[in-house]
């Protein structure tokens, strides 16, 4: 959505992801970037080139914060420390909201460094916004919570995605990262229309959007982040923004990653949905 | 080198009936699934990168997995779960892979990607991020020495380097002691701290040139840092040229950061002493007095020499306030 609660009253445009192999270009051209998204763990650290990078970007651009570690679905409580590191991180970067994946990733302190799928239970959702609350109470910043591509479906499910989604930010009263690429994914995955996933989901409590590239095998899609956005893609993204308005929007290119002009051409081609949508509301 | 990505996925008996599902209806049984979900990452794959067809206590997986996973028109329960599995393994091993391509010299990449999985299934990250995970590496192969037999002593020495350059890379550092101070105060009340993010080392061989040689051969490779990416299995066949393993050698290293640029810096025996003892706690003045007592080395204008060790020490920022 446009400026509301759940980022902050900001109205970002298209962003780009914070990558290593782009630094030097960033760092010397200062290209004419909106913002940057940046992945919060990668700079929960207390010193070095991290965060010397980090501070050099933040004196030129706007950064916004997203995690992939918090796991707000995890069963377990949340982890006190690292959202005490993650709060320092908020500090530095005044990120106006930030976002974490609503999938789990831990148990009992140990790690899978994954994004876990959700089984979709009303239990799992009050657990899930519990944790989200905790977070954004302690944070005192907006959350996103972002929809994550998935290969597997639990029995114990009693919704879909979309109602697990909607259940879990309403009783946690925050916002969405919609990742198109994602529902595209899982709806290939698990064979349901991602169109209805994209109509019933809170429309106002979209904060942002994230597009990616996605990798096809004979049996399943998997989210690689390492390929231009399909054009499937790109007309679910003409869709969402429809929906949901002009909202601020990051391409995601981790792997293989090309040259920075590569990534920001494509991340731009997402302005094309957006002044469509503005010419036919304005119409 | 990567190895391809996988493209299929082996058949699993899909016509085992599925035992009694796991319900959540409470955090407490969604901690049991998940804690379920997470042993079956968590356990190793097969030779051929595939998920192990047995479960714990020796019963089918694919009825284990049955019990929490849907099976869809195209893949079985066991397929799916089968997955992330994989993804798990990948990436961990991909993590460690990068992490440590001087002991993967040392050992060889087919070695190395044993011991990574055996010493991953013993200790599995504990911390939210992968710069971690080799915390424990070198606890894991003073424990089971047979993984780097017979470079034992080197293989070790090697580890320690590896792990301190991830402490010099992002590890704190506290404001810097300034010379004022340190002249101001007498050598014999004068204690320093040393930088967080400084290690000293103590070697058997040469690593650091080792190691330089090593990263000049694989230069160009860069770390990935994706959140929600697939990374391939690591190749365990290389055609790269092999480095020559160094020859028994006893150095004294410092592996720190200066400008956020990570540096190696061989030290005088007398130098490192003197370091090693500031770190314990020693004042100054015990300091040299114990790192000059056993010096065979004639000659030397102690004082000037000494002189000149703090004064480049302080240069790169090293001496902080004891925490």
């Amino acid at each position: 959505m446009p400026a509301s609660p759940y980022n902050g009253f900001t109205n970002y445009g298209i962003g780009l992801g914070l990558r290593v192999p782009h630094y030097r270009h960033i760092l010397s051209k200062k290209p004419v970037v909106d913002w940057f998204e940046i992945i919060s763990e990668n700079f929960m650290v207390d010193g070095g080139r991290p965060l010397e990078v980090l501070d050099q970007i933040l004196e030129q651009y706007r950064v916004v914060q997203h995690g992939v570690a918090m796991y707000f679905g995890s069963a377990d409580r949340l982890n006190r420390e690292h959202l005490k590191k993650l709060k320092r991180l908020v500090k530095r970067t005044n990120t106006p909201w930030l976002s974490d994946h609503l999938c789990w990733g831990s148990v009992d302190g140990r790690y899978t460094h994954d994004l876990l799928p959700m089984p979709y239970t009303f239990a799992a959702a009050r657990t899930t916004a519990a944790n989200i609350r905790e977070a954004q109470d302690f944070l005192e910043v907006p959350i996103c919570v972002e929809n994550v591509s998935s290969y597997a479906e639990f029995h114990a499910s009693e919704m879909t995605e979309w109602e697990f989604l909607s259940e879990v930010v309403e009783l946690a009263d925050c916002g969405i990262l919609l990742d198109v690429n994602n529902i595209y994914v899982s709806s290939k995955n698990h064979n349901f229309d991602p169109y209805e996933y994209l109509n019933n989901v809170p429309h106002h409590r979209v904060g942002q959007i994230h597009i990616a590239g996605h990798s096809k095998f004979e049996k399943y899609i998997l989210d690689t982040h390492d390929h231009p956005v399909l054009d499937l893609v790109w007309k679910m993204y003409g869709h969402a923004i429809k929906l949901v308005g002009k909202t601020a929007t990051l391409l995601e290119w981790d792997d293989r990653i090309p040259t920075f002009k590569e990534v920001h051409d494509e991340a731009l081609k997402a302005n094309k949905f957006v002044e469509k949508q503005f010419e036919t509301s304005a119409a | 080198m990567k190895r391809s990505k996988p493209t299929s996925l082996s058949k699993s008996n899909s016509k085992l009936r599925p035992l009694k599902t796991i319900p959540v209806r409470s955090r407490s049984q969604l901690k049991e699934l998940q804690t379920l979900m997470a042993s079956a990452l968590f356990r190793p794959l097969t030779a051929k990168d595939r998920m192990l067809p047995r479960w714990i206590d020796g019963s089918s997986m694919a009825a284990v997995a049955e019990r929490f996973i849907k099976p869809n028109d195209r893949l079985s329960a066991f397929e799916r779960l089968e997955i992330y599995n994989r993804v798990y393994w990948f990436r961990i091993l991909d993590c460690l892979y990068d992490d440590y391509p001087g002991l993967r010299a040392i050992v060889g990449p087919r070695k190395f990607m044993k011991l990574a999985t055996a010493y991953l299934a013993k200790y599995p990250s504990v911390s939210f991020t992968l710069r971690n995970l080799g915390q424990r590496l070198e606890q894991f192969l003073r424990e089971e020495p047979h993984w780097i037999a017979p470079h034992r002593e080197l293989a070790l020495d090697m580890t320690r380097f590896e792990w301190a350059q991830v402490v010099a890379f992002d590890d704190p550092a506290q404001p810097v002691i300034t010379t004022d101070y340190i002249l101001d105060t007498p050598p014999a009340k004068l204690r320093l701290g040393l930088q967080p993010y400084l290690s000293l080392l103590e070697l058997n061989y040469a690593v650091d040139k080792f190691f330089l040689a090593v990263q000049k051969r694989d230069s160009g490779v860069l770390r990935d840092e994706a959140s929600n990416t697939f990374e391939a299995m690591p190749s365990t066949s290389s055609r790269k040229k092999p480095v020559q393993l160094p020859k028994r050698e006893h150095v004294h290293v410092v592996v720190h950061r200066y400008n956020n640029m990570l540096y190696y810096k061989r030290l005088e025996p007398e130098a490192f002493a003197m370091l090693q003892a500031l770190r314990r706690g020693l004042t100054v003045e015990k300091a040299c007095t114990n790192a000059l007592a056993s010096t065979r080395r004639p000659g030397v204008d102690w004082p000037t020499q000494i002189k000149d060790w703090f004064d480049n020490w302080s240069s790169l920022g090293w001496f902080c306030r004891r925490s």
